[in-house]
Order: structure tokens, then C-alpha cells, then sequence
């Protein structure tokens, strides 16, 4: 009898199920996320090892600083043009977008009840959700034509009458241009900046604004004194996310930026991105050395996108260890 | 100190600012959503769903025209992205929440994190090295593999947070009654963390769905139904926003309607995804 419930005891299961089972399921699931690894890992060697012609040829900072775009006579490339192109839009953007985005965290977070703020954030979230095509196709059809008619044609034709040194800096009010791209871009990158801010706002402990509050400040100088310094790392790193989507937001910004190759960019006139050329001239580059240019444009555009990333990544973790909660 | 008195009114004046901030920024939302829908209804038809688009002269001959290659050409990208992004995404996030000691678990959170970051053009131009040149042609499954390379860091990310919410005791419950680890994993915390796992890929799903960017120059777009069915995957593919962007772009009024009509798909399908993924993370939290 008692040999009977020993026995039954020590059956052990197949090794397949047990240790060896372990094993494998372990390596394969290290294999994937190796897999993951080496992806983003190849992203950088591969633009590099793809780009490499051109940017031999015309030397790192030579192609970098090049401001020649010619891929019909001379073939000479440089990505200068697509690099202000990019920044100058992004930091736009950013620069338009701040204001607003934290004024509708602060909306949602400390002023709407609570129904108001939950209606809110998914409108904002909605904003994100929708395709950069479909905020293309209607900065095409309807809001170029408007901010043409409306805002670019009046303000060209004032300086045109009053200040004729402005209009070489306001270029040619055609609708489509560096001021129509940075417009959308910021109603694109208000969502990202919101969320985060939003989260950071929720993170401030209720202590720190009834010490204010006790300490007899208006509901504003609250927000001002206690909560908006509080969450000034979130909101950072809020900023740096947005402008990492601005950077390399492509589809809505090649619809409506213009398209223009050549410095100097004006502020109505079109211009072009980093994003934005490699969209419009990839699948026509007949050229090895267009090509190989273009990877190169995109290698640049890891470069930039990388660093927007770790700083962000840098600043979220440095402010949450010091704001004293761990994350 | 200043008065009392201009304190309120300071107070006052900044609530109203705010105000004015949230409603200028509601605004333009609401008016993209509505022209997307009263444009595209009104170039909504029973051909989009059925012909194919053929070339400009088509429809100036009168005869009909639509978008069911794209509509069928999504799907067969959407859905090869989602097979070969999930095996990575929820490996990769598995690794992380589960495996906290590997020494590789650092690179790993970071280089994710990176790769989401990443402009989903150059995801593009990675497919185009890596699965169009070797096979030399444009090609579904490059657009599949594109659309992969946006959507498996947000699913790495949604597994590792919805497998770390699950308490380590469940974990060191089920190794007490002697369950190999493996099995722990496949068959306790995986189906206790499976509302987010299944929020992950909706969002995932959205996120790629809308991109158009990786696909220009990975699945390159069709007006015409494929004549095998190999052609789906092999060949050429045209898919909803690639499509979008070439129909806004085109010089025909016909093309620019039909442009809207692939707008309010596109974005009913998005929207509908997140609001799923909304309803999913609300049914976990009442229960």
C-alpha cells in the first residue's frame, strides 16, 4: 500500500515537460527579443551601409552641410536643405503647440469635472488616432485654400503696399509651404504633449496643492506654484516625445509642404523635409548615387531621431527619480 | 503683495485663457472628422467596394470604378503584419517582465523604446533593404513586414506592463505545485493579463493601419486587382493609406472623391480599433 503511493509520488514528468521544456521555451522567447534587438540595430547599419556611397563621396559634414540638391545635371547631393527643413518646421510646431497643450492639460487635470475631463482626453486621443493621410488629404482640399485665401494673400499683398522689405522673407503666398506644414504639424503633436502632461499633473500628490491652497493661494497660483513645477519633468519629456513625432511625422507634411529643394526657405513658400523628400523621390530615384543619397537623408534622420529620443528617455528618468517617486 | 482683488482677477483671466486654448484646439478636430464624413459619404458607393480602380481613362469612359483591390490589399498586409509582429512583440515583452535578471533586458527596454520612436518612414526604408531588394520586386509581404516594424515595439511595451501587473505570487503559486516555468507563463499569466495584452494590439493595430509612410516604397501600390493570388503577397499590393495618398495627389476630380471615400474607411476602421481597445481597458477596470 505504501509502496503503491510512493511510486505514484515519484513519477516525474517527461524532461520535455520539465527542465528541457524550460530551456527551450526560454531560448526561443531570448531569441525573439534578440531579434527585436538586432532590428533596430540593423535600422542603423543598414541606412548607414546603404547611404555609405553617397556619404563617402561627399565626405560626413560635407553632405551633411551640402546645400545642393541636383539629381538632373551636376549630381551633387547635399541634406542641408531637408535638415532646416525639418528642424524649422519641428521647433515650429513645438513653439506653437506648447502653449496650448498645457493649457488643456491643466484644463483637464485641475478645472473640468470629472465627466467634461473624460470627454476631453478622448477627443485629444482621437486627434492622435487619426492617419497623417487623412490630416493630409484635408490640408489639401480645405485647408490650404483657406489659409491662402484668408491669412497668406492678404498679409503678402499689406507688405507688398507697406513693407516691401518683408516679402522676400514671406515668399510666395501659394498655399502650400513651410507655414501650411508647421500649422498641421502642430495640431498633429498637441495630443502627445497633452497626454504626458496630463499624467504628470495626475502624479502630483494632493499634499502638495492643499499646502498651497492652505497657504491661501488662488486656484491659479496653485496650479502655478505647486503643481506645474512639480511635473516639469513630465511635461519636458512630453515636449521631447512630440518632437520626435514631428521629426519624423512624413505623410501630411509631403502632402503639403511644397516640395522645394533649394535653399533659402521662406515662411509661405515651400520647402521640404528629411522625411518628406525621401517619400517624394524614392520611388523615382533612377540614379545609384540618388538613391544611395537618400538612404543617406534617412541615416541623418535616425541620427536626429535618436537623440530626440534618448534626451527624452534621459529626461523622463532624472525627473522621476528627484521629483520622489519611483517609477 | 499684490491686492487680494487683482489676485482673482489674475485667476479669472487665466481660467478663461485656458478655456480659450481647449476650445481653439477642439476645434479643428471637429471640423477634419466632419468634412472626412460628410465628404465621404457623399463618395461612398456600391462600385467602391466592388471594381477595381484601373487607370485615369476608365473613368472617363464612363465605366465604374473602386477601391476593392486596396480594400482587399489592407487586409492581406494588416493581417500579415499583426503574424509576424506578435511571436516578436509578445517574445520580446515576455523576456522583460519575466526574465527581469537576463543581463540583455537594459539594451533590450532601450532599443524598443528607440525603435518606437523611430519615423515610420525609415521602418519603411529598413523593409525595403532588408525584404525588397533580396527579392527584387515590391511586394506585400515587405509591406507586411513594414507595418511589423511599427507595430511590435508598442506591442513589447503593452506586454511587458500588462504581464508585470499580474502579482509574482500567482507566478510562485503555480511553480509550488510544481509547474515548469514555461507552463506558468502559457497558461496562468498570459491568460490573467490577456485583456491587456489584447488593448496592446489594438492600439498596435491602429497605429499601423493609418501609416502610409513604410508602404510607398514597400508594397508600392496596384490599381488593379492582382491575376493570381500569389500576386497578394508577392506582388505589388495596394493598401488604404498608400492609395489615399496617391488619389489626393492625382490631377482627377473623380480620384480626389474617391480620395475622401478611402478617408472615411480608413479612419472608421482606426477609430473603431481604438474604441474597442477603450471598451476592453473598461471592462478591466470594472472588473
Amino acid at each position: 500500500m505504501s509502496e503503491k503511493n510512493t511510486k505514484k509520488i515519484n513519477i516525474s514528468p517527461s524532461a520535455l515537460y520539465g527542465w528541457l521544456g524550460d530551456r527551450i521555451f526560454a531560448v526561443s522567447v531570448f531569441v525573439l527579443g534578440f531579434i527585436v534587438i538586432f532590428t533596430t540595430l540593423a535600422m542603423a547599419i543598414s541606412l548607414y551601409y546603404e547611404g555609405s556611397e553617397a556619404i563617402t563621396k561627399f565626405g560626413f559634414w560635407g553632405f551633411m552641410t551640402g546645400e545642393k540638391w541636383d539629381a538632373a545635371i551636376t549630381m551633387e547631393f547635399g541634406a542641408w536643405p531637408f535638415i532646416v527643413g525639418t528642424v524649422s518646421t519641428s521647433l515650429g510646431a513645438l513653439a506653437l503647440s506648447f502653449i496650448p497643450a498645457i493649457a488643456i492639460a491643466v484644463f483637464t487635470a485641475e478645472y473640468a469635472p470629472h465627466w467634461l475631463s473624460h470627454i476631453i482626453e478622448n477627443l485629444v486621443n482621437l486627434i492622435a488616432a487619426v492617419p497623417s493621410v487623412v490630416i493630409g488629404i484635408w490640408g489639401v482640399f480645405v485647408f490650404t485654400p483657406w489659409i491662402r485665401d484668408t491669412v497668406y494673400i492678404p498679409v503678402y499683398m499689406w507688405s507688398l503696399e507697406n513693407a516691401p522689405g518683408l516679402t522676400p522673407i514671406l515668399g510666395n503666398p501659394i498655399g502650400y509651404g513651410m507655414m501650411t506644414a508647421t500649422i498641421i504639424l502642430t495640431i498633429m503633436i498637441i495630443p502627445f504633449t497633452t497626454a504626458l502632461t496630463v499624467d504628470a499633473f495626475r502624479m502630483v500628490p494632493k499634499e502638495q496643492r492643499e499646502a498651497a491652497s492652505a497657504l491661501g493661494a488662488t486656484k491659479w497660483e496653485v496650479i502655478r506654484m505647486a503643481v506645474i513645477p512639480y511635473s516639469r519633468g513630465g511635461i519636458l519629456a512630453g515636449t521631447m516625445l512630440s518632437l520626435g513625432r514631428a521629426i519624423g511625422e512624413t505623410m501630411a507634411v509631403a502632402m503639403l509642404i511644397g516640395n522645394k529643394n533649394t535653399l533659402p526657405f521662406t515662411i509661405f513658400g515651400p520647402g521640404s523635409t528629411m522625411a518628406s523628400v525621401i517619400v517624394n523621390e524614392f520611388r523615382e530615384a533612377v540614379e545609384n548615387i540618388h538613391l544611395t543619397s537618400l538612404m543617406a537623408v534617412g541615416f541623418y534622420l535616425f541620427l536626429i531621431s535618436l537623440i530626440v529620443n534618448l534626451a527624452a528617455a534621459y529626461i523622463q528618468r532624472k525627473y522621476a527619480v528627484t521629483g520622489g517617486r519611483a517609477v | 503683495m499684490r491686492s487680494l482683488r487683482s489676485r482673482y482677477a489674475r485667476d479669472n483671466v487665466m481660467l478663461g485663457f485656458i478655456i480659450l486654448n481647449t476650445v481653439a484646439v477642439l476645434i479643428p478636430l471637429f471640423i477634419i472628422i466632419g468634412y472626412v464624413i460628410v465628404q465621404g459619404f457623399n463618395y461612398i458607393s456600391l462600385d467602391l467596394f466592388t471594381k477595381e480602380l484601373g487607370s485615369p481613362t476608365r473613368n472617363m469612359m464612363g465605366e465604374p470604378t473602386g477601391l476593392v483591390h486596396t480594400i482587399i490589399g489592407t487586409a492581406v498586409v494588416d493581417i500579415m503584419a499583426v503574424l509576424i509582429s506578435i511571436p516578436f512583440g509578445i517574445g520580446a515583452g515576455v523576456m522583460l517582465s519575466e526574465y527581469p535578471d537576463h543581463w540583455a533586458n537594459p539594451i533590450l527596454r532601450v532599443l524598443n523604446d528607440t525603435l518606437n520612436g523611430m519615423p515610420a518612414v525609415l521602418k519603411g526604408l529598413l523593409a525595403f533593404v532588408l525584404v525588397v531588394k533580396p527579392m527584387g520586386s515590391f511586394s506585400g509581404l515587405s509591406g507586411g513586414v513594414a507595418l511589423a516594424f511599427v507595430m511590435f515595439p508598442i506591442i513589447a511595451r503593452a506586454t511587458e506592463s500588462a504581464l508585470m501587473n499580474i502579482p509574482w505570487s500567482i507566478r510562485e503559486a503555480g511553480l509550488a505545485i510544481g509547474l515548469p516555468r514555461w507552463r506558468v507563463i502559457l497558461s496562468t499569466i498570459i491568460p490573467a493579463a490577456k485583456v491587456g495584452l489584447v488593448t496592446g494590439f489594438l492600439i498596435a493595430f491602429a497605429r499601423a493601419a493609418g501609416e502610409a509612410a513604410p508602404l510607398v516604397f514597400t508594397s508600392f501600390g496596384n490599381n488593379y486587382l492582382p491575376v493570381k493570388w500569389t500576386g497578394w503577397i508577392f506582388g505589388p499590393v495596394d493598401t488604404l493609406p498608400q492609395r489615399l495618398y496617391n488619389l489626393a495627389i492625382s490631377p482627377y476630380e473623380h480620384w480626389h472623391g474617391m480620395g475622401w471615400a478611402a478617408a472615411i474607411i480608413l479612419l472608421v476602421v482606426i477609430i473603431a480599433s481604438f474604441a474597442a481597445a477603450r471598451f476592453f481597458i473598461r471592462d478591466k477596470k470594472q472588473g
